[in-house]
């Protein structure tokens, strides 16, 4: 390994395992274009995906183009309600159907080359002067089958997600118990329901999408790289004139500073097939001022005793396997999408708790503009330690990349369990499962 | 260089407004970071939205909507010694168009301009290009002219960018 030759990993399953140890991982999982591809083929192929939230769909015709891997696809909504995933691809040749990012489409899709149409459901509509395709054995072609469709699409509770591939998991089997994360985020809105709101950050990263994902669960890193945004946040509030209201930046910002031992406390849970998260018993959103007459909203809705228990779930960051993070007290979802070994967008979506107070929306996007846009202080103390990442793993002297931070030689794979909150053990079960799935159709 | 349009006897004259526009900028490129905070007035925003058009800055996400606080938190960063995405430095540098003056409010104390311009941050090796819009609201304060609100509508402003760690 590490001699720069293509096609060392293409086909070669042990060589792919061989990559991930289990106290470390090999460099070339972030820095080789070979193995960013199989992950392409493989890894997103075999895994659920998030595509997006049915609420930016909400009528017939609403489409939303993205991609799930490096593979371009679009999310539709049919006359019927139902949500449908289709490359974005016209079968004729080869161009991109959507016009913009998302809009309205009406009954039908129409190319804008040839205008070939299609149904919501991708299927072939009409192609103009058909009479041209007569005794040419269209019927077999390919082109006549329409937008192919994502076969494996599934609405949970408005989360959208697909997987490319027949083989791999159901998505009961492959989530289980870590939608208990997802449940907290929607069931935090007094009507069961989220909405996308406010705009989405995009923020160009130049490192591999897994050392993001990575560092969602790593609570060894705040009081030390962001020293220079949190830490100086709490030095400038200190100056404020004595009995001046906290700010809510100053909320957001300070507890990225706790101790290791907050950290330590507030726990990890990991889950099978690599998802997992911080702050099992609290997180650095515990301590967020309350905002006037959410409770009474939500224990309407709820009954007192279960808005309690709702809102007493503090869960800091929820890693879904293989790229998303949600944080369900802030309402925000972060994308890590990969565009080559050393690139990854990310995108920061943030959702409206229906029926709350705006000052929730409020919070949402203030928290996701002062750490998440490429504007934001914090985002610049990350994205500098990726980069210096994605630099320094070309030392050919040192090629592995440690992660045995409390291991423990009994630590089983593809288990729940909730430990010392400055484990590793999170970042092992990623790479466990990435070796699971990326090796399950090669 | 003057500190901009100091002890003004009565309503800044359009030129005084475009001075004070163009030696803020000056400021920034010279890196006179705690100067150019003592331009915003008390209330002061620094506002950059997301949005094309964008007019809400609560609701709306922007990529800054920062009060003094926020601002004086990015200064005092940028010259921390654990502040490892300013080791090296980033510089920047302004080309403004001659700003234009759009609204003037002498009752309500509220001067409105507008400025096209061209930003440049570098880093290292690095060099990023933005073309904006600067939008002004200046107020008189104590003899001074002070910014009420710094709008920066950057063309590609919903475009996925890098870091973007200075002012424009």
């Amino acid at each position: 390994m590490g001699d720069g030759h293509m096609s060392r990993y293409k086909g070669n399953v042990e060589a792919v395992r061989g990559l991930v140890r289990e106290r470390e991982v090999h460099r070339d999982v972030y820095i080789d274009e070979e193995v960013f591809q199989l992950e392409m083929d493989h890894l997103f192929a075999n895994t659920w995906v998030y595509v997006g939230h049915d609420s930016q769909i909400a009528n017939a015709g609403d489409y939303f183009g993205t991609t799930i891997g490096s593979q371009p696809v679009l999310m539709v909504r049919h006359g019927d309600g139902s949500v449908h995933v289709l490359f974005n691809r016209c079968p004729h040749k080869g161009v991109r159907v959507t016009t913009e990012t998302c809009g309205n489409t009406g009954k039908f899709f129409r190319c804008p080359y040839h205008a070939w149409s299609f149904k919501l459901d991708g299927s072939l509509l009409a192609i103009p002067l058909k009479k041209g395709y007569e005794n040419t054995g269209l019927e077999e072609s390919e082109a006549i089958k329409g937008l192919t469709p994502v076969k494996h699409v599934r609405n949970y509770r408005g989360f959208v997600f697909a997987k490319l591939n027949d083989g791999g998991l159901d998505f009961e089997d492959f989530f289980a118990d870590s939608l208990s994360s997802l449940d907290n985020m929607v069931d935090r809105s007094p009507a069961g329901r989220l909405e996308v709101a406010g705009g989405v950050l995009r923020y160009m990263h130049n490192c591999n999408w897994k050392m993001l994902v990575e560092n969602q669960t790593d609570t060894c890193h705040p009081m030390v790289a962001h020293e220079s945004s949190a830490g100086t946040a709490i030095d400038v509030w200190k100056n404020a004139p004595e009995g001046t209201k906290k700010p809510m930046a100053v909320e957001i910002f300070a507890p990225f500073m706790s101790s290791y031992e907050f950290f330590e406390g507030m726990g990890i849970r990991v889950w099978p097939n690599g998802h997992g998260h911080t702050g099992v018993s609290h997180s650095i959103h515990s301590d967020y001022s309350v905002i006037p007459g959410y409770f009474e909203q939500m224990s309407e809705a709820y009954g007192e005793e279960k808005a309690k228990a709702i809102l007493d779930e503090n869960r800091h960051n929820t890693v879904y396997f293989p790229n998303v993070m949600i944080k369900g007290p802030i309402q925000l979802l972060r994308l890590f999408k990969p565009i080559s070994a050393n690139k990854t967008l990310v995108e920061s979506w943030t959702f409206r708790l229906v029926d709350a107070p705006d000052v929730l929306l409020e919070r949402t996007l203030m928290y996701n503009r002062l750490i998440n846009a490429p504007t934001s202080v914090v985002g610049h103390d990350d994205l500098e330690m990726y980069e210096r990442a994605q630099e320094g793993l070309h030392v050919d002297a040192n090629q592995w990349v440690n992660i045995q931070r409390l291991y423990s030689q009994d630590e089983k794979p593809d288990v729940t369990a909730e430990t010392n909150g400055t484990t590793e053990w999170q970042m092992r079960n990623q790479f466990r499962a990435w070796s699971k799935f990326i090796t399950m159709s090669m | 260089m003057n500190s901009p349009a100091s002890c003004l006897t009565g309503p800044p004259t359009d030129q005084q407004l475009i001075d004070f526009v163009v030696s803020e900028a000056r400021m920034i490129d010279m890196q006179r970071f705690e100067e150019w905070l003592d331009l915003f007035s008390e209330d002061g925003h620094y506002w950059m939205p997301l949005e094309w058009g964008q007019t809400d800055p609560r609701l709306t996400c922007s990529l800054m909507y920062e009060d003094r606080l926020l601002l004086k938190i990015r200064v005092e960063r940028l010259k921390g010694n654990r502040t490892f995405s300013q080791k090296p430095k980033s510089r920047c540098h302004h080309v403004l168009q001659t700003p234009q003056v759009d609204s003037r409010n002498e009752s309500a104390n509220l001067y409105q301009t507008w400025t096209p311009m061209h930003y440049v941050e570098t880093r290292f090796d690095e060099q990023q290009l933005f073309a904006a819009w600067a939008t002004h609201t200046l107020c008189v304060e104590d003899g001074r002219l002070k910014i009420k609100l710094k709008r920066v509508d950057i063309v590609n402003c919903d475009a996925a960018f890098g870091n973007i760690q200075l002012f424009m």
